[in-house]
């Protein structure tokens, strides 16, 4: 630079370049989960892809060897892409929280992270994106289990990939929206048995919505029902446009919990 | 002793961005009338502080005297309620990320990723501090090389050293080559040794030309380092200048030490105060400040026991700050 070199005043044209949400700070973020996944990734692939298949196998066989059909479907359809959900919620929820908890409180990774160029909302937005893409990887293995185990194979499978990610989006953000207000990592107890184990429950994935009274009322609140009827839907196809509102509902779900995970967790890392 | 010279350039000499008429740097960090409050406590209050560029400021205060918070505020990890603060030329807190991209910060407490080696840590804060992806890789070598860690960059940090660590954070911090360098009490909880290494790492930076603001409650570290000191209590500060000049501004040239029963020294210290000297209390010992001052005839009841020596930084800062040290 020479001396003659004129400065921009600042914060004009530089303002411009640094907006928002910048893809530089979400991809910065996202290198470092990439980079720290290198070291865990056997066991958080084994927990994820391992429960929801002896689910999977303990309710297909268990009960299965009981039912005869559920809404035209045999039991080992009607829960193979049923739990397709469980495996999102669980590879989504529990990271969003305790990974979002330990990395805020006792790691302090959030405070170096946000003194380098990334702002709360890149922060949120970059770690959401990565639980759901391994949501959306994850949530196959279910999938694959009970094709192995009779569920015919479908094109509409590949569709599969994509609705675990939106799903997982939401659930990620709610679990690190709770890991904003929570005090204490204690403070999960609550949530995983009031709120997380009824979603889970209630969303079509052992049996259908409306065998409890009010049930399908219900259902239509809870985000991880609309995902059972999207992956049914793609599955074995789907009856008509209804779809699009199962979508709606889950990026409605999403961005709201994108708005509450970056609003809590600003108050808790920004003084 | 001294750390060997790695013979790794710790950063560029930034060519000055901005040319005032007067010819003169802008500071790098300023701060006017700041304050930040936590409920009913004013943490900072009433900040004015300016750190002129390529210098080594020294920020010097008791436990809770501020300075963490004033850390917190340069990286908008804090917001101040009251008061301008500007960053080489960004507004705080609507330009942060700016600043923040122009500045190295080395936390008080360790956060480094334990489950990564070295070199990962390194490639991890070269993404986030966007070095163009053609420079990264010489940029975290040369990081390596600032920690001494060449021949260990594989290693996981969970295996490293205490000081290995210390030094990998510092080292963290300049992986993009910042013109300033904001180090919260760097050597905070080091053994002697350690924090020996550690400052020579930081003289070096020093003499490269960077910006270095630096909190510490070590009065050495403050002395050896600092071009300029600013010492803080209650969330102002209180003075600032070189070391040399606080020393004689507030502290004279000698202090005088006098060791004697307690009953004896509060008759001296009554004394004193009447004849218009600063005196403090360390455990059996009373230190008389400005000692070169002191008239014959009150040298006369002291020298029986008392003991002349260099007046320190350490006068000064317990006599501005009111804390002992311990």
């Amino acid at each position: 630079m020479s001396s003659t070199h004129v400065e921009h005043p600042p914060g004009e044209s530089r303002a411009r370049r640094l907006r928002r949400i910048e893809p530089a700070a979400i991809g910065g973020v996202l290198f470092r989960e990439r980079t720290v996944f290198t070291r865990y990734w056997m066991s958080t692939t084994f927990s994820s892809v391992v429960e929801p298949t002896i689910y999977l196998l303990a309710f297909g066989f268990g009960l299965g060897a009981l039912l005869s059909e559920i809404d035209g479907l045999s039991y080992i359809e009607f829960i193979g892409t049923g739990i397709v959900a469980t495996a999102v919620l669980f590879s989504s929820a529990f990271p969003g929280m305790f990974g979002t908890f330990v990395k805020r409180r006792f790691q302090r990774t959030y405070d170096a992270i946000l003194a380098a160029p990334v702002d709360v909302g890149e922060l949120v937005t970059a770690e959401a994106i990565w639980i759901a893409l391994r949501a959306g990887v994850y949530c196959n293995a279910p999938l694959l289990v009970a094709v192995v185990f009779g569920l015919p194979p479908s094109w509409g499978m590949l569709l599969v990939p994509f609705i675990g990610f939106l799903t997982g989006l939401g659930f990620a953000l709610l679990g690190m929206f709770i890991a904003g207000v929570a005090r204490s990592i204690d403070n999960f107890n609550y949530v995983i048995s009031a709120l997380l184990t009824p979603l889970f429950l209630v969303a079509g994935t052992f049996f259908p919505v409306d065998a409890i009274p009010g049930g399908a009322q219900i259902a239509t609140a809870n985000p991880l029902y609309h995902c059972v009827e999207l992956v049914r839907g793609a599955v074995f196809g789907f009856g008509g446009p209804g779809a699009l509102l199962h979508v709606g509902a889950l990026v409605i779900f999403a961005v709201t919990m994108w708005r509450l995970a970056i609003w809590r967790l600003t108050k808790r890392l920004i003084d | 002793m001294d750390v060997p010279h790695t013979g790794a350039p710790l950063a560029v000499t930034s060519p000055d961005p901005v040319s005032s008429p007067e010819g003169q740097c802008p500071p790098a960090i300023s701060l006017r009338g700041v304050v930040k409050r936590y409920g009913p406590i004013t943490a900072v209050d009433g900040l004015d502080l300016d750190v002129p560029a390529g210098s080594c400021l020294g920020l010097l205060g008791p436990n809770g005297a501020g300075k963490s918070t004033t850390m917190k505020l340069l990286t908008a990890q804090a917001i101040a309620d009251e008061g301008e603060l500007h960053i080489l030329g960004h507004e705080l807190p609507r330009d942060s990320k700016q600043a923040r991209a122009a500045c190295g910060v080395v936390p008080q407490l360790d956060n480094l990723d334990v489950d990564l080696s070295a070199r990962q840590v390194l490639q991890v804060f070269a993404r986030l501090y966007r070095v163009p992806r053609s420079e990264r890789g010489a940029a975290v070598e040369r990081a390596l090389a600032i920690a001494q860690l060449s021949s260990r960059g594989d290693a996981l940090i969970d295996e490293l050293s205490g000081g290995m660590r210390r030094r990998l954070l510092i080292a963290r911090s300049l992986v993009h080559r910042p013109r300033l360098v904001l180090m919260d009490e760097p050597t905070v909880g080091l053994d002697p040794q350690v924090r020996q290494e550690l400052w020579s790492l930081i003289a070096d930076l020093r003499a490269s030309g960077v910006t270095v603001l630096m909190s510490t409650h070590y009065i050495e570290e403050a002395e050896r380092l600092a071009d300029t000191v600013a010492v803080m209590a209650q969330g102002k500060v209180v003075a600032q200048d070189t070391p040399g000049a606080l020393i004689t501004q507030h502290a004279g040239k000698e202090t005088m030490e006098v060791y004697g029963r307690p009953d004896r020294l509060a008759d001296l210290e009554g004394l004193l105060r009447e004849a218009g000297f600063g005196t403090r209390r360390t455990g059996p010992t009373l230190s008389v400040l400005r000692a070169e001052e002191l008239p014959p005839s009150v040298v006369d009841r002291l020298t029986l026991d008392g003991v002349r020596r260099a007046a320190t930084l350490e006068d000064v800062f317990v006599l501005l700050t009111g804390e002992e040290i311990v």
